[in-house]
């Protein structure tokens, strides 16, 4: 692979990675929050 | 006279906000600003050649995965000290935050290693410190997972945490201490002294943006996490409350 492919990849990879994770936490965050009602949705 | 029955109870199934949703753009605001710089803008450096891109990944992310294995740390003695689920559970998000944001760092530096030294790794004594710093929170979050009542989980994940931490200063200073390939520290351990203008500007933008995303997702996770242990509890409660109505109807 070429520097320049080296150079995407690390850029794409961190990215998509941090993308994926942050999707995953919303997913789970609007399926939890459906069953939790807001009085309860207090963070402390 | 009518009985009104009470409203039902409100859902907002979302765990934004209004701070999240600002820091949610300004986070995608600075990676695009981010790209233009570090992909387009900046020069090439005159020791690191094009492999300086690479680096306005890796630096950022063992710098977030750092922030967030000190507020682990940070968060750990807060819950031995008060014992309340908030401190816990921000520990356990920080610290899953952090992993990721670690495991990013070694992929970047792998990809590094391959242009400038031409192998992806050595066991040498920052990666071999790197691997052991990896691990040791693998093992908290997988310690997180062992079946055992909330106040020993959280008491036992806390100790690790504020232990665990101790690895970082050791891992930052290896390159001082014994000799190997990875690349001196430098300022801070951060930037490059020697970087100047656009590069620098990049590096400073680059960490930035990372603490940005750090905090976002943190509050988030951190948001999740007590939604679920929320969750949990109602089903509980569900179940144990179905129990005693069949137990009722059973009766003689």
């Amino acid at each position: 692979m070429s520097t320049t492919g080296y150079i995407a990849a690390a850029w794409f990879g961190t990215f998509a990675a941090v993308a994926a994770y942050a999707a995953w936490i919303i997913r789970r965050s609007r399926r939890a929050a459906a069953l939790v009602p807001e009085e309860d949705q207090r963070w402390m | 006279m009518s009985v009104i029955a009470p409203p039902p109870p409100t859902i907002r199934p979302t765990t934004s906000s209004r701070a999240t949703r600002v820091l949610g753009v300004l986070s995608i605001v600075g990676i695009v600003a981010l790209a233009v710089f570090g992909l387009f803008i900046t020069p090439p450096d005159a020791e690191l050649g094009e492999t300086i891109r690479i680096l306005y990944m890796h630096v950022p992310t063992v710098s977030a995965a750092y922030v967030a294995f000190v507020v682990t740390a940070v968060a750990s003695v807060a819950y031995l000290w008060k014992r309340t689920e908030f401190w816990d559970l921000l520990a356990a998000s920080s610290a899953e935050i952090g992993v990721l944001f670690f495991a990013l760092t070694i992929f970047n530096g792998m990809l590094w290693g391959k242009i400038t030294w031409g192998v992806f790794w050595r066991w040498e004594p920052r990666l071999t410190t790197t691997t052991v710093l990896f691990l040791t929170y693998l093992g908290y979050l997988a310690v997180r997972r062992i079946p055992a009542t909330v106040s020993t989980r959280a008491t036992v994940s806390a100790v690790i945490g504020i232990l665990a931490v101790v690895n970082i200063p050791i891992t930052h200073k290896a390159v001082d201490w014994w000799r190997g390939l990875h690349q001196e520290k430098t300022i801070f351990g951060t930037v490059d002294p020697e970087m100047q203008g656009t590069q620098l500007f990049t590096a400073y933008l680059g960490l930035t943006v990372f603490l940005l995303l750090f905090l976002w997702l943190l509050i988030h996770r951190f948001r999740l996490a007590w939604l679920s242990e929320r969750a949990e509890e109602r089903v509980l409660d569900r179940a144990i409350a179905d129990r005693r109505a069949e137990s009722v109807e059973e009766a003689p």
